[in-house]
């Protein structure tokens, strides 16, 4: 009965299923009571997770070790802050439709089934599972026409991603002779160079999934999609998608073509000193704060795959505190953009945050909180995702790599230390709406988070670390 | 445990946090929150000092070793830990740091009229940090206070600072971050290497030949940012003009000793070869600051941005000093650092008295002062004196014993070092002139009101330090006596070893 393990998967795809009978059954909106069924439904599979035994299933499709229990639990977390943080702005811009907490459940269960896939055939099956859902729910607001581009768009880019990985996968099966992760690394560690078309489909399954991640120069649908995006959905798009991509990067290319990592390691350098160069440059002109966001994403996205780059262990470790904290600071960031508001109507420019350390002390305390955290200033949370990634780099002897990660983030410093500037320097031109209670809980647990990070880093660092352990073998 | 029988130390650190916690928690109308900030902050500060004065009484001067250490885990399994504990090279920073912040906040009483409880949570969040660095015996524990020194100074100069002030605070965070992030690759070059990231551990590592002219230059970005030396000083003049008085009073008086202690604490004893490889380099570079910033301090028509251009020249002396690597040397750098942290501070709270009454920092705006303010002048005049290295005044056994340890060295040293000490009395006096005697030219100025009780309060205590460490310095010398020895000692001794195995 190996399905058993899959049982997290299996809870949350029947949650999906009731949660959907129930919305359509009643006469009346039921937005707010499916939402909570929904954040229900993650939290139980997060428990289920935590307690998921080891192994393979459903003929060596499915994998559950600590790393899947690791990045699921992230992924699953940022999905339930995600539905906490649209509960608000859903009511307030006419998007409170009970379908909306239905996606994200969908597109949760996709998440999982990427991360804990273990054969090209599920690890597909698994992206498309997350895909169809973020194409809808970008165009969530169907009447704005930006929404409907950013949706649009995210769709005709994300075909062309899966595009590239159907491709690259057949490649790698046609000369490999199978899909399976365990039986393709027994493959490529016994022959002793691998052909050039098994090169080629690795690395079309990168681009795929660079796609995916919006690393460098696969990136170019990010801000659109963002700025066009309703927020929350934004706030989702850049945690848990994200969270399940990199995840699934990790372990295709560290499992199954681990052996090969001399051809994809060039790659990953690249696309990450790319990210890296990109997201802290182009942001520094942007006036929008979700399109800064999206570049912010992109040159997070440069650092974690940083670790992925160095291709050990302690990069490995690296990456996952790097994307463990950063779920945090960017849902904490999004939080407050998502209260963003000026007379009951959302703004989203920078400016539109200005004196906010007057009309609003605690929100303007917990956004600079983020900024400085997403910089890397120390004692807060991302000064840690830095130092475990840097170290890596600087442990392998990476130092061009190491040398461009602390320089382009003195160059990000600038962009984030704008939005302080402009919070606490700046006059005030007229205060925000008071941030509703839901969102105010996500600021202080994500600020808290963020703030006290360095008092007790040591259990996130052993789970990563068994995280780690469990991929690497 | 350690000679206070509890953890002084971390007490000291984070107490001012504590201080911080509880005017957050003031709720009411503007002004009470308002007077309830300030009297907290002071308070707080005054306990942080009188605690931080055990330090003073308990320390034993004849010991090299670290002392009131405490030591806890934080990542074992890393080999890093929260370890803490100072010997004589920190100790009388720990106690600058705690002395200046009391006086900052009195200072800071009636100029600062706008977002007091900010202003102040500001100064205890940078007390908390600038102690925690000095007292920081782990790696990691010390890049997170040196850098988390940018946050609240950032903040002090953008919102309470001059009209340009959001340059200020831009450049100075990013200029000093830049700086830093490259000592962070060295600091984890070492961590990887050593396997930990204490000091008194790594002190036993020796760092492979290869590798120390990187480390170095790693360092040096930081600290040389820090210090500031020419020719990456020019952050300081800007942040010092726009920053409120007693933001400039911290920034001259303990963050501008942030780099040269990172040289004590880390280039000289870490990188011996290297740092007497590149000795020559900083000699040049810091004569050049000398002589440099002073002629720059003689044209400057703004009185802040006198002083600081006079701060670059001092500290020039400095970093001639510690890399002597002479017991003179070393000891009239770590006198000169004290020195200057209690003169300069004052030459700014000078220059804040003026600018509270008449919102002007231009020298022009001024003279005669010393005919309506007597006793205000006269206190003027006793730090610019101290600051042009009069005998009897603090500055001067510091500047004398670095030149004295500089001439072991190289006379040529010695004497860029005595240049700067002719042009510092050349661009003091001509400042002091300006501003204090000849004709009254302006009918406001008429109206100045002399020093209040407040502000005799907030220079008392720097007028006693500045005659105290000038009349009789062998209290303040004799706590980095034994230090200074030992840290000579390794060094001759690191180096004889590589001269050793390179024959």
């Amino acid at each position: 009965m190996s399905w058993i393990l899959a049982l997290p998967e299996l809870a949350l795809g029947c949650s999906g299923l009731v949660l959907l009978l129930a919305g359509v059954i009643p006469k009346t909106e039921t937005f707010f009571p499916i939402t909570m069924g929904a954040i229900g439904a993650l939290l139980l599979t997060a428990v289920l997770v935590l307690g998921q035994g080891e192994g393979t299933a459903l003929g060596g499709h499915y994998v559950a070790d600590s790393f899947s229990g690791f990045m699921k639990i992230l992924s699953l977390g940022a999905a339930a802050i995600a539905l906490l943080v649209s509960l608000d702005f859903n009511e307030k811009e006419g998007l409170a439709r009970f379908e909306f907490p239905v996606l994200v459940v969908f597109a949760s269960l996709g998440a999982m089934l990427m991360i804990s896939a273990n054969d090209l055939m599920s690890l597909y099956l698994g992206l498309e599972l997350l895909s169809l859902p973020l194409y809808v729910i970008a165009a969530f607001n169907r009447d704005n026409a930006r929404s409907a581009e950013a949706g649009l768009k995210y769709f005709v880019l994300g075909a062309l991603a899966s595009g590239l990985l159907l491709y690259g996968s057949s490649l790698v099966y046609g000369f490999a002779g199978t899909t399976n992760f365990d039986r393709l690394a027994d493959a490529f560690s016994t022959s002793q160079d691998a052909s050039p078309g098994v090169v080629v489909g690795v690395v079309f399954v990168i681009a795929g999934l660079a796609f995916k991640v919006s690393a460098v120069p696969f990136h170019m649908w990010t801000p659109d999609v963002y700025e066009g995006a309703p927020t929350p959905v934004t706030a989702y798009f850049a945690s848990a998608p994200k969270v399940a991509a990199i995840a699934l990067l990790a372990r295709v290319l560290l499992g199954p073509f681990g052996d090969l990592a001399a051809q994809w390691q060039q790659v990953i350098l690249l696309v990450s000193i790319g990210s890296m160069i990109l997201g802290s440059f182009a942001a520094i002109g942007q006036t929008n704060l979700k399109r800064l966001m999206a570049y912010s994403s992109i040159g997070h996205v440069g650092y974690a795959l940083m670790g992925l780059a160095v291709s050990s262990d302690i990069g490995l470790r690296g990456l996952l505190v790097y994307m463990a904290i950063y779920v945090f600071m960017n849902m904490g960031s999004f939080a407050v953009l998502v209260a963003m508001r000026r007379q009951g109507r959302a703004v989203e420019r920078i400016e539109d945050l200005a004196g906010l350390g007057r009309t609003d002390p605690t929100m303007a305390l917990w956004m600079a909180v983020f900024m400085f955290s997403m910089a890397g200033i120390p004692p807060l949370a991302g000064f840690f995702g830095k130092l475990y990634v840097f170290l890596a780099a600087v442990q392998g002897g990476y130092w061009t790599l190491a040398v461009v990660g602390v320089l382009t983030s003195v160059v990000s410093a600038y962009y984030y230390l704008r939005i302080v500037k402009v919070m606490y320097f700046d006059q005030a031109v007229g205060a925000l709406d008071r941030a509703p209670a839901s969102l105010t809980i996500v600021m202080a647990g994500t600020g808290l988070f963020t703030l006290f990070f360095c008092l007790w880093p040591a259990p996130m660092l052993a789970a990563a670390q068994a995280a780690a352990a469990a991929l690497l073998g | 445990m350690n000679a206070a029988g509890f953890p002084l130390l971390s007490l000291l650190t984070f107490l001012p946090l504590a201080g911080a916690a509880i005017i957050m928690s003031v709720r009411g109308d503007d002004e009470v929150i308002a007077r309830n900030a300030r009297w907290t902050a002071l308070w707080t500060s005054l306990i942080v000092f009188l605690l931080s004065l055990i330090l003073w009484a308990r320390f034993d001067t004849s010991s090299a070793a670290f002392q009131f250490e405490e030591k806890l885990e934080w990542l074992p399994e890393f080999g890093v830990g929260y370890h803490m504990g100072v010997d004589g090279i920190s100790v009388l920073f720990v106690l600058l740091s705690t002395a200046l912040t009391p006086l900052c906040i009195l200072a800071s009483w009636e100029s600062v009229t706008s977002r007091v409880r900010e202003y102040m949570v500001a100064f205890l969040v940078l007390e908390t940090m600038m102690v925690g660095m000095f007292c920081a015996l782990d790696f990691i524990v010390f890049y997170v206070f040196f850098e988390a020194v940018l946050i609240p100074m950032f903040l002090i100069i953008g919102v309470w600072g001059g009209a340009r002030r959001v340059y200020a605070a831009f450049k100075f965070f990013l200029y000093t971050l830049l700086g830093s992030v490259l000592m962070l690759l060295a600091i984890l070059y070492l961590w990887y290497n050593a396997g930990t990231t204490d000091i008194p551990a790594l002190f036993q590592y020796q760092v492979p030949h290869a590798a120390q002219a990187w480390i170095f230059f790693a360092f040096f970005a930081s600290f040389a940012v820090k210090v500031p030396m020419w020719p990456v000083h020019t952050w300081l003049p800007d942040a010092h003009v726009e920053a409120p008085t007693a933001g400039s009073v911290i920034l001259a008086g303990v963050l501008l000793k942030m780099g040269a202690y990172g040289f004590l604490r880390f280039t000289l004893p870490l990188l011996p070869e290297a740092s007497a490889t590149f000795a020559p380099l900083i000699f040049a570079l810091s004569v050049i600051a000398v002589v440099y910033t002073s002629l720059v301090a003689l044209a400057q028509e703004d009185m802040k941005k006198l002083i600081a251009y006079s701060s670059v020249a001092h500290m020039g002396i400095v970093t001639i000093g510690i890399f002597t690597f002479n017991q003179q040397g070393l000891s009239g750098a770590l006198f000169t650092m004290l020195a200057h942290g209690v003169v300069s501070g004052a030459l700014f709270l000078c220059v804040g008295v003026l600018y509270d009454r008449v919102h002007s920092r231009e020298i022009l705006r001024y003279g005669g002062v010393a005919k309506i303010m007597p006793a205000y002048a006269l206190v003027f005049m006793l730090f610019t004196m101290a600051s042009i290295g009069l005998p009897g005044l603090a500055n001067f056994v510091g500047e004398f014993l670095v030149i004295v340890g500089a001439w072991r060295v190289n006379p040529w040293v010695a004497f860029g070092a005595a240049l700067g000490m002719i042009l510092g009395a050349g661009y003091m006096l001509y400042l002091y002139r300006r501003v204090s005697f000849g004709k009254i030219t302006r009918e406001d100025l008429r109206a100045l009101l002399d020093l209040s009780p407040r502000e005799y309060v907030v220079f008392a205590p720097l007028i006693v330090l500045t005659l105290w460490m000038g009349i009789y310095p062998q209290p303040f010398l004799s706590f980095f006596e034994a230090s200074v020895a030992a840290l000579v000692a390794r060094h001759e001794a690191a180096l004889n070893l590589s001269r050793l195995a390179g024959m």
